[in-house]
């Protein structure tokens, strides 16, 4: 039963979904204000959730029915469940299990397959083209993401529980206090951005150029359900580099996280797929081994 | 009847132009800025039509523009609100003459409402959606 409430009610859909609503109030009112506009009412998220569930859902002729309509779904639950085990950790410190971050790491790249199967399955070209971006953004960044996991893993003295990694920082002090330790976040920090899809990094979205990319023949509930796991991934994975580099999540360390992500999106234009891929593997690549080689060696 | 009112808190616009002289996509763009902000009533511009609340159609339908208005239509997810934007949309306007010239808009697709203007104020914008969503509350 206790299952059913984490996963459901806290710190599963519920919370996230809520949490979510407004972290995203929160980033579009400051992108309005910084564009000195007034911005969107408090409950604008909800409002635009609301309005897909109930608008009617068109499915494509061509292309695959099943894999378009589960993609979408898949990813909603998937985050979700991400969202309740980053947030037992937190919360509920005993009933984690051994091995979780690595599970949390893992399951954090299915929404970005979701986007790519129902991208591809609507057998629209600018789709397609956004899920191959899609594809090249996810086999860029996550060996980026698993660097800076393994930044935290030698520094906390190879700890795999969420919950123990917070325990230890509590114990010491946060990972992010040593050098590698700086390095390694900042790195998380830039492939969460693309993670999230926010603006350097929105390749596959990029509204301006092919329109929305995998998302342009959803419509309804099913895009309903991606916006859904978008605010739940906009809980999950702050969250989650708060507990890795900050030594727990509180109030404070979250907002500060989401205005670093808002400033970002607000001061940088989008990249080219190339110079994405050039920027990830020629730069940030031997970045991330040099953090490997200095936590090892105790900085 | 709650499916149409959860429309107004939020519409998201797809904006299809066909053959207009370019001066009233310039007066659209200009609501989206910090003086107008139309973000405030969750009003956003959409890429896909497949996302689209209301289809806004500004200029005057051209051989090649009607069908594929039709078209876009048929495709856009239901309740959708069609607003004809511009005299061309709404009468033709200045291309009356014009060789390429084949109906007016609302004997294509149900046009919901007009926006007159040679191009309509910025204002004169805003009251139009203020009456869609009047229209779609049923208050007028
Ligand atoms: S209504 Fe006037 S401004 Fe608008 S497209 Fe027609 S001619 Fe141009």
């Amino acid at each position: 039963m206790r299952i059913f409430f984490y996963y459901f009610v806290f710190p599963g859909m519920l919370f996230s979904i809520l949490l979510g609503i407004f972290a995203s109030w929160f980033e579009r009112k400051i992108t309005a204000r910084i564009q000195w506009r007034v911005g969107p009412p408090f409950l604008q998220p909800l409002y635009d959730v609301l309005k897909l569930f109930s608008k009617e859902t068109v499915i494509p002729e061509r292309g695959s029915e099943v894999v378009f309509i589960m993609s979408p779904i898949i990813s909603f639950v998937v985050s979700v469940f991400v969202a309740t085990l980053v947030g037992i950790a937190q919360f509920y410190p005993e009933i984690g299990f051994q091995g979780d971050l690595i599970v949390v790491v893992y399951f954090l790249t299915i929404p970005s397959l979701c986007i790519i199967l129902g991208g591809a399955s609507s057998s629209n070209p600018l789709a397609s083209l956004g899920a191959s971006r899609e594809m090249k953004l996810v086999l860029s960044y996550e060996i980026i993401f698993w660097c800076s996991v393994a930044v935290v893993w030698i520094k906390t003295n190879g700890l795999l529980k969420l919950s123990n990694i917070i325990h230890f920082q509590t114990q010491t002090s946060p990972v992010i206090y040593s050098i590698s330790g700086f390095i390694a976040f900042v790195l998380a920090f830039i492939t969460a951005l693309a993670k999230l899809g926010r603006v350097p990094f929105d390749i596959a979205e990029a509204e301006t150029e092919i329109s929305g990319g995998p998302y342009i023949d959803y419509s309804g509930a099913l895009l309903g359900f991606f916006k859904l796991s978008q605010y739940v991934l906009l809980v999950a994975v702050p969250f989650l580099l708060c507990e890795l580099f900050l030594g727990g999540v509180n109030v404070l360390k979250y907002i500060i996280i989401l205005i670093l992500i808002i400033l970002v999106e607000n001061t940088n234009p989008r990249l080219k797929i190339t110079q994405f891929l050039w920027f990830a593997w020629i730069v940030l690549f031997p970045i991330s081994l040099i953090a490997i080689i200095l936590a090892i060696k105790g900085l | 009847m709650n499916r149409i009112k959860n429309i107004t808190k939020s519409i998201w616009v797809f904006h299809f132009a066909s053959g207009p002289c370019n001066n009233c996509d310039i007066e659209i763009l200009d609501v989206l800025t910090p003086r107008f902000d139309v973000e405030r009533f969750g009003i956003k511009l959409v890429g896909s039509v497949k996302h689209a609340d209301a289809i806004l159609v500004t200029g005057m339908l051209t051989r090649k523009g009607a069908p594929r208005l039709k078209e876009l239509y048929e495709m856009a997810p239901k309740p959708v609100v069609v607003i004809a934007f511009g005299s061309c949309a709404s009468s033709q306007g200045i291309f009356k003459p014009s060789y390429n010239r084949t109906v007016p808009v609302d004997e294509v697709v149900p046009v919901d409402v007009y926006i007159p203007g040679c191009p309509p104020r910025p204002e004169a914008i805003i009251d139009g959606i203020v009456k869609v969503i009047k229209k779609l509350r049923g208050e007028i």
